[in-house]
């Protein structure tokens, strides 16, 4: 009974946090010049990547690794929008709405209310995901067969990308309970981090192997292989390309277990630290 | 009777910066105390009040109780729920209400912001409608049920910020200068809430900290005074005006420029005096507490020692103002 009582608070906190969430997302006075700018600036970041690409390699290099590089630098964007939806919540409650003690003294649990601030950034980002690949399908004649997509394995990693990346975001949100600003450049670092680190435009074969360790820690990386592996059908990285699909999802699955366990005692280890100073209200923007 | 707040040595100090610390605190080897071993106890059904001046460490008891902020030592119980070890727990009965226009997030409107809180707070949708639909009735605020938050006058944040509160229900809430700023017609309606929301359940309990000696007096059962983290003392508001019975209170308008006010503490007989300018009606007032009324006499004498015209003398009842001033040394309105 608790259990299920507990399900409801936490399923009315994400609802109810969502919808705020979304309040902002779209507050703009034109829903129009809101679609557009939700089509268009994922388009454009992946129209410049193109060009660096063709730049680069005069066009040489074949498809497979093309297809590779759009398809991963489009799912890349739940990692730049998630995290960042996530964290950020803090600073804006925060400084910007000063809302935060009434939030933090609230019953809810702090997670599912960051999860909740971040599902309009999810839903967008689908979105935006969506028409960045219908984009290279068309135009750019990546080769996605819709008839032949792991649908299933798709939503399963994108579900679990999500909650991989809200873990990360939880632990940034923690972060930035101490930090003033700094935390919009520790955002960005970590996303600059993941984009080099997990495969997202290169296989990881080609990193030196330190950090091919590091890459081999993430989660992230695991999930993008995935997700790729759903959309082509098929690998270009040897290292990762070795394994079963449910190899990689079990693998992933105990990466994330550590990467969870792990944000949870960050962010529980900073919010006691914050409340002890005093830092939980405090204003940081001078 | 059960308690709904109870501290043991509650302390509360805070790091200083160190350029900060010199100027301001020479030799607390960097520390402020901003709560030393409070010890109060709030009874459930009680409107209790917390005065002091500025700096006293309300607010900062408020956030201790309030899961904010953690003690530096001691204990507090809040609704018999230790705050330090179960924060979560406590969230559940509490509420708080900081003066002020936050309110909420200024994309919502006014219901959107009152419905949102309530579900946080897991209260069902109608019950939440109804006190919504009873809030913006009481306060008035019916005609901005629909406004958004960003297009609210001052004045309405501050009311929204209180219904936010009391949508929610606390058994205990904690409200920190609700009135602060507030126009006086608010300021009433808000203290007519408190009163008749405190009315119709007995358990409810209500902590407020105010600047206004009038407020506390008029609204708390007891009142606690409270100065550099000290509690001085903690009684109803008439038992302490009471204490005050043996002196003498004189309230005395001279014009605004006269000599010598720095001395005027140091007249034989005069145990605490304060002052205020009314530069409006081109005088200013004096307030002196004295140990018995017959040095009147020598105040008068000094005044006119020195030159300065007397425009009008009163004896008073004394007021909580009076039992601040007593305690405190210093009134409320003649702080830097
Ligand atoms: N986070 C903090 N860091 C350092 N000092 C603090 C902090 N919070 C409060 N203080 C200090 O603690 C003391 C008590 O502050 P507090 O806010 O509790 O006073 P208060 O009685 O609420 O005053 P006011 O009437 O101005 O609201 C003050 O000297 C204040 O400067
Ligand atoms: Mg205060």
């Amino acid at each position: 009974m608790r259990i299920l009582d507990r399900t409801k608070e936490n399923i009315r906190t994400i609802r109810t946090a969502g919808r705020l969430g979304w309040a902002m997302e779209s507050n703009w006075t034109d829903p129009f010049l809101f679609a557009i700018y939700s089509i268009v600036r994922p388009l454009a970041s992946s129209l410049i990547l193109v060009v660096m690409y063709y730049v680069v390699t005069r066009g040489k290099t074949g498809m497979d690794l093309f297809a590779y590089i759009y398809v991963g630098n489009a799912f890349f964007m739940y990692v730049i929008n998630v995290l960042f939806g996530v964290s950020w919540v803090i600073h804006e409650d925060r400084d910007h709405y000063q809302m935060i003690r009434y939030i933090y003294i609230s019953p809810i649990r702090m997670y599912y209310y960051l999860f909740g601030r971040g599902i309009a950034k999810m839903i967008l980002t689908t979105v935006a995901v969506i028409i960045t690949i219908g984009f290279g399908m068309l135009v750019l004649k990546i080769p996605v067969n819709l008839l032949s997509v792991n649908y299933p394995l798709l939503i399963f990693s994108v579900a679990a990308g999500i909650f991989i990346i809200t873990c990360l975001g939880i632990l940034l949100a923690g972060v930035s309970m101490i930090t003033a600003h700094h935390s919009y450049a520790l955002t960005e670092g970590m996303s600059g981090l993941f984009y080099l680190a997990c495969g997202a435009i290169y296989p990881i074969d080609i990193l030196p192997v330190w950090l091919q360790y590091v890459s081999k820690a993430l989660p992230l990386t695991y999930w993008l292989e995935l997700v790729r592996r759903s959309v082509l059908g098929k690998s270009v990285s040897p290292t990762l390309g070795g394994y079963s699909d449910v190899q990689l999802i079990l693998i992933m699955a105990g990466t994330t277990l550590v990467l969870a366990l792990f944000s949870h005692w960050i962010y529980r280890s900073i919010e006691y630290i914050a409340r002890k100073y005093g830092k939980i209200d405090q204003l940081t923007s001078y | 009777m059960n308690l709904a707040v109870e501290t043991f040595d509650l302390n509360r100090t805070f790091k200083l910066k160190k350029a900060k610390n010199k100027k301001e605190n020479g030799n607390n080897d960097g520390k402020l105390i901003a709560l030393e071993d409070a010890n109060i106890k709030i009874h459930q059904g009680e409107l209790f009040g917390l005065l002091g001046p500025n700096g006293a460490g309300k607010t900062t008891l408020i956030k201790i109780l309030a899961t904010l902020l953690l003690p530096t030592s001691g204990r507090a119980l809040v609704d018999g729920i230790d705050v330090v070890k179960h924060p979560e727990r406590v969230r559940k009965q509490i509420n708080m209400v900081s003066g002020g226009e936050h309110c909420g997030y200024g994309i919502l409107t006014v219901r959107e912001t009152l419905w949102m809180f309530s579900q946080f707070y897991g209260i069902p949708n109608k019950v939440a409608l109804r006190r919504t639909d009873e809030l913006l009735k009481i306060l008035k605020m019916e005609e901005f049920a629909r406004t958004k938050i960003g297009k609210l006058s001052t004045g309405l944040r501050q009311k929204l910020n209180f219904m936010r509160g009391f949508v929610c229900d606390p058994k205990i809430m904690f409200l920190d200068e609700p009135t602060l700023g507030l126009d006086v017609q608010i300021a009433r309606d808000v203290r007519a809430y408190i009163r008749t929301w405190m009315k119709k359940d007995l358990e409810r309990t209500v902590l407020l900290t105010t600047h206004y000696m009038a407020e506390a007096d008029e609204l708390c059962d007891r009142v606690a005074i409270i100065d550099t983290g000290k509690v001085l003392v903690c009684d109803s508001p008439q038992n302490l005006k009471k204490s005050l019975a043996g002196e003498a209170v004189f309230r005395i308008e001279v014009p605004l420029d006269v000599n010598g006010m720095e001395k005027f503490g140091q007249i034989a007989g005069v145990k605490q005096f304060a002052y205020d300018h009314k530069s409006h009606l081109g005088r200013t007032e004096l307030k002196f507490i004295l140990e018995e009324e017959s040095a009147i006499s020598n105040v008068t004498e000094s005044l006119s020692g020195n030159g300065s015209k007397i425009i009008s003398l009163s004896k008073m009842e004394p007021s909580l103002e009076d039992v601040f001033l007593a305690l405190v040394g210093r009134g409320l309105k003649d702080e830097n």
